[in-house]
């Protein structure tokens, strides 16, 4: 791919390498620093070395906070190995720190004795000022136990530059490529891909793309020729199944999976929706698609995006919106309306810190009751929650399929850490994707009355007993749902609405047996789904009888990596631990109570304070404990490990 | 398109020789439910009598309502239709017609529901033009909430929920509809039933969003709100009837309204000092005089000077040609199809940077 190839060093280089199962790497610097790019070159490097990896980017909550200050501090963390990597890493081997206010956040994320590369022309009074500092941190004891690399990434790559046209500005901006090409050197990553992707990106600034490569190169090199590093590192590649793959953000595989599904099922997608942080992102993905037939809108606000999309619904298209716990709130009416009036609707909400406003950049789990009750009367509906950025696809795309199949409003809870996070992702072939077709009503489904004794002498839709009529709510009786009938079909003009339908016949009905009929059979037809699901396998980190044992770590969403990594440690220390991830939050997949009915004790992790657990134990009086963490940060599969040794010894 | 229904309720057939649609065949079967002698029951049967004259066939219309009395209309018109929640309606029916362009969207909102609950969706719908006829019944009250005075209630206003006098500044719908800039905005009322009907064919036949106010008695719980304007001992001399290139005379052409300086004037036709040819001409597409008509409202003291009342403007106020939202929306999707291709999924799952492992 590239034509230079700075890895051909001499054999008899300065420095040995060693082999390492796995390792993480944390870029943090200012928001204006690159770290979001200097991580994800970082990442796209690693998955070009077939290594298994995750990522975690953490934004600062400001859009450009003063530099230097910590909470202006913007990462990038990315975990990569040889093995199955699930988590972006519990420990970080390598922090890249291009401030003190850098060293001084995410410190204590990295691993006692391992590395901190940092920057130090920005290590001067002023830097600690910013940073809130009282000294240098290299010398009041605070980097005491760690490997700290000084590097002048600003003087080194101005003089990289010094025969360029560029400002001493515009050189400072490539300093994230110095380090970039540091990292790349100490972890035996190629630098063909980075070269490439400068080469693009900067096409038609060839003096900026040159002084990129160049400086890449130069960070690059000076590994080789820096004495500060006795060991690099090389990391195998991994044992990946067969097949193509890129790395994903979950945002984007969002938009891909409801992509897919409208090609599949043929249905146009309109996607109404008002910027939000961090659901945004699907908004932008998809408005570049618009050659698939996709529809964008921009509504005025989260009450505008669920009305056009359910609007759309009642059209006969794939509506769908997305959102995050505050919008999901303002689309609650719009969503017990897709309920009554049985539509089809796909919600995405992308959790973040709630209540109210929150933390809009930091992830959470704490919109499961929401999605789950968070309605007046009973309105169940189908929730699904993906598990891992990849995921995202898939879970999209079923999303749909379900609104579809069950003529129901569905809510996919991902999170900013699944939105945000990317993994390789093996792709699939649109050919193979689980089949969904959509069947529109074209033709009358009754002869004038309604046929179940309720209605039996009545005229339906204004035609006489014998004559054809079309009964909105008469429904299938495999799925329980109703059909659909496009507007424009003619015959089968029909009426729905908010207040409550008689059976079959859709008409307005304040009858209280009707009532009572249409709220269970709205709530049984949404149990139907569970014909599509399968019973989860407990996952025992490959022992046997996985499927028993002392403890079972029951788990939903994102948490899924950190909870199997604990699983595999567990294990390894001889524990009868096993995990249990849900997928299908509402219903809930079939034969759940024999599985918990094999475990002693029950340990729920989210990431919020108990929603699963006491679903759990609603549903089947068992002792679910809840471990909840609400700190903005993905767990990790530490904190796990050391809860579930408690519970069990 | 199939080819038209005639021209009236017992026309002569289409081409293929069926039936042509009557008044009937837009009736459902649910009984109607509003209050006896109220003012919407008229307002439907303008409707049911338009439908069958318009060039689309009954499957084609599709009839979104929000929360209110006006709210069940689309139970009582037979073609498909969405009746949703309160004030959402021009959000819900925004999506409808986007995505499906072909067909014909009326929204049926009342002046609670468009003005209060859903004044922001309104204002979008009407900005972005799209293709719709919003008709608002404003009747100055909430009636299914048994009479609260509403968004466009007069001050002072003694309702269940103000017995001292409502002290909130009422709406103009019409200048509403002016400010989100709207390109069709007219103003007629329930008891003028002719009136009504070509108000909306006129609506039906503007590529836009079209808002129609209409005025309606609510003989419940605001009784006799509009006489002033609707019935005949008031009417001539309170509602000027507009017309695009008529002089704006009323009374029976004994009065008319003439510009003087950036105001209007009321100018008696019978003495001798004015004549019709002093009068204003009503254009429609201009938008200064549509601004002039649309500030005369009762509560104006800018506008009605003490001693002279200005007759309450009924009919296109204001209609101007711009792109709809749908037009823009497709006309995009169709451009970059063009450009870019149609869409192909695995090319689309392949994009940007993969690698491939094993084999
Ligand atoms: S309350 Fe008023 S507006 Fe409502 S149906 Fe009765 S008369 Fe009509």
């Amino acid at each position: 791919m590239s034509q230079t190839d700075p890895q051909a060093r001499s054999p008899n280089g300065p420095t040995d390498t060693e082999a390492l199962p796995e390792a993480t790497v944390l870029f943090a610097g200012d928001s204006g620093d690159g770290m979001q790019l200097t991580g994800s070159q970082f990442t796209l490097a690693t998955a070009h070395a077939q290594s298994d990896l995750a990522t975690l980017p953490d934004y600062p909550a400001e859009i450009r906070a003063p530099a230097g200050t910590t909470y202006g501090i913007s990462g990038f963390q990315v975990h990569f190995g040889s093995g199955n990597v699930r988590t972006p890493g519990d420990a970080v081997d390598l922090l890249v720190a291009m401030n003190p206010a850098a060293v001084k956040v995410h410190l204590s994320r990295v691993e006692r004795g391992g590395t901190v590369l940092i920057n130090t022309d920005a290590f001067n009074d002023r830097g600690f000022k910013l940073a809130d500092l009282d000294a240098d941190p290299r010398e009041d004891g605070t980097l005491e136990g760690y490997h700290v690399v000084e590097v002048e990434l600003s003087k080194l790559t101005r003089k990289a530059l010094s025969g360029t046209e560029l400002s001493t500005q515009e050189m400072d901006r490539s300093k994230n490529m110095f380090a970039l090409g540091l990292a790349l050197w100490l972890f035996s990553r190629p630098t063909a891909p980075a070269l490439e992707w400068i080469g693009e990106k900067f096409a038609d600034k060839p003096e900026v793309r040159e002084a990129n490569r160049h400086v890449l190169k130069k960070g690059y090199h000076y590994g080789e020729t820096t004495e500060q590093f006795a060991t690099r590192y090389d990391v195998a590649p991994a044992d990946l199944e067969a097949g193509t793959y890129r790395t994903i953000r979950g945002a984007e595989a969002l938009a891909l999976g409801l992509v897919a599904a409208s090609d599949r099922s043929g249905l146009d997608l309109f996607y109404g929706s008002y910027p939000i942080t961090p659901a945004s992102d699907i908004l932008h993905e998809l408005s570049r698609h618009k050659n698939f037939g996709v529809m964008t809108f921009q509504a005025e606000d989260e009450i505008a995006a669920a009305g056009s999309a359910l609007g759309a619904s009642f059209g006969g298209q794939l509506g769908v919106c997305a959102t995050s716990g505050p919008g999901l709130a303002l689309k609650t009416e719009t969503i017990g309306l897709a309920t009554m009036t049985e539509l089809p609707m796909v919600i995405l909400d992308v959790q973040r810190g709630g209540p109210s406003t929150g933390l809009p950049t930091k992830t959470e789990q704490g919109d499961l009751f929401q999605a789950l009750y968070g309605r007046n009367g009973d309105a169940p509906l189908p929730v699904i929650a993906p598990d891992g950025p990849a995921d995202c696809f898939r879970a999209a795309y079923e999303a749909c399929r379900l609104a579809c199949t069950y003529m129901t409003p569905v809510i996919l809870l991902a999170d900013v850490y699944l939105a945000n996070g990317s993994e390789p992702w093996k792709l699939p072939k649109a050919a193979d994707l689980p089949p969904f077709e959509v069947d529109f009503a074209t033709a009358p489904n009754a002869n004038g009355h309604a046929g179940d004794g309720s209605n039996s002498d009545a005229h339906v839709n204004g035609k006489k007993n014998g004559e054809a009529a079309f009964l909105p709510y008469r429904r299938s009786g495999e799925t329980l749902a109703r059909p659909w009938a496009r507007p424009g079909t003619p015959g089968l003009e029909h009426r729905v609405g908010g207040l409550e339908k008689e059976a079959e016949t859709g008409d307005v009905s304040y009858d209280p047996a009707n009532h009572q009929h249409m709220t269970d059979v709205r709530a049984a037809k949404i149990q139907r789904v569970t014909r599509d699901l399968e019973t989860p396998e407990p996952y025992g980190g490959g022992a046997e009888n996985a499927d028993e044992g002392d403890l079972l770590v029951t788990a939903w969403g994102s948490t899924r990596g950190a909870v199997e990594t604990a699983v595999d440690r567990l294990r390894g220390r001889g524990l009868a631990v096993s995990s249990l991830h849900l997928r299908h939050l509402w219903p809930l997949p079939p034969g759940l109570a024999d599985v918990f009915a094999r475990f002693e004790r029950h340990l729920v992790p989210e990431q919020n304070n108990g929603q699963l657990a006491r679903l759990l134990r609603d549903e089947f009086l068992l002792d679910f404990r809840p471990f909840g963490k609400v700190q903005g940060q993905p767990f990790t599969s530490g904190e796990i490990v050391e809860k579930a040794e408690a519970m069990i010894s | 398109m199939p080819p038209g229904f005639g021209d009236g309720a017992g026309g002569d057939g289409s081409a293929d020789g069926e039936p042509a649609l009557s008044r009937k065949d837009f009736q459902s079967d649910q009984d109607v439910r509003w209050c006896p002698g109220c003012g919407d029951y008229a307002i439907l049967s303008a409707v049911q009598r338009l439908l069958p004259e318009l060039d689309a066939e009954k499957a084609e219309h599709v009839f979104v309502s929000g929360i209110g009395c006006a709210g069940r209309f689309p139970y009582y018109v037979d073609a498909y239709g969405m009746h949703t929640i309160h004030g959402r309606a021009p959000a819900i029916a925004t999506g409808l017609k986007a995505s499906r362009p072909e067909l014909k969207v009326w929204v049926v909102t009342g002046d609670g529901d468009a003005l209060s609950i859903g004044g922001n969706h309104l204002i979008h719908a009407l900005r972005r033009n799209v293709d719709l006829q919003i008709l608002l019944f404003n009747n100055e009250i909430y009636g299914l909430t048994k009479g609260q005075y509403s968004p466009t209630s007069e001050r002072g206003k003694v309702t269940k929920s103000s017995p001292y006098g409502s002290i909130d500044a009422p709406f103009n719908p019409v200048r509403v509809a002016l400010g989100a800039d709207a390109s069709f905005v007219a103003r007629t009322m329930d008891r003028d039933p002719q009136h009504m009907k070509a108000v909306m064919e006129q609506s039906y036949d503007h590529s836009g969003a079209a808002f129609v106010e209409i005025y309606q008695n609510c003989n419940i719980f605001n009784d006799g709100a509009f006489f002033e304007f609707t019935e005949k001992e008031t009417k001539p001399e309170r509602a000027l009837f507009l017309e695009d290139g008529r002089p704006m005379t009323f009374a029976e052409g004994a009065k008319g309204l003439r510009l003087d300086g950036l105001g209007l004037e009321v100018v008696d036709l019978e003495n001798d000092r004015w004549s019709v040819a002093d009068c204003l001409t009503h254009d429609a597409s201009d938008e200064m005089l549509a601004e002039l008509l649309g500030r005369i409202f009762w509560d104006d003291p800018d506008v009605n000077g003490d001693d002279q009342k200005l007759p309450r403007p009924f009919g296109v106020i204001y209609q101007t040609e711009r792109p709809t939202y749908g037009d823009l929306l497709h006309t995009q999707i169709e451009g970059i199809t063009e450009k870019k291709g149609t869409g192909d999924l695995d090319a689309l799952l392949r994009e940007g940077d993969t690698w491939t492992v094993g084999g």
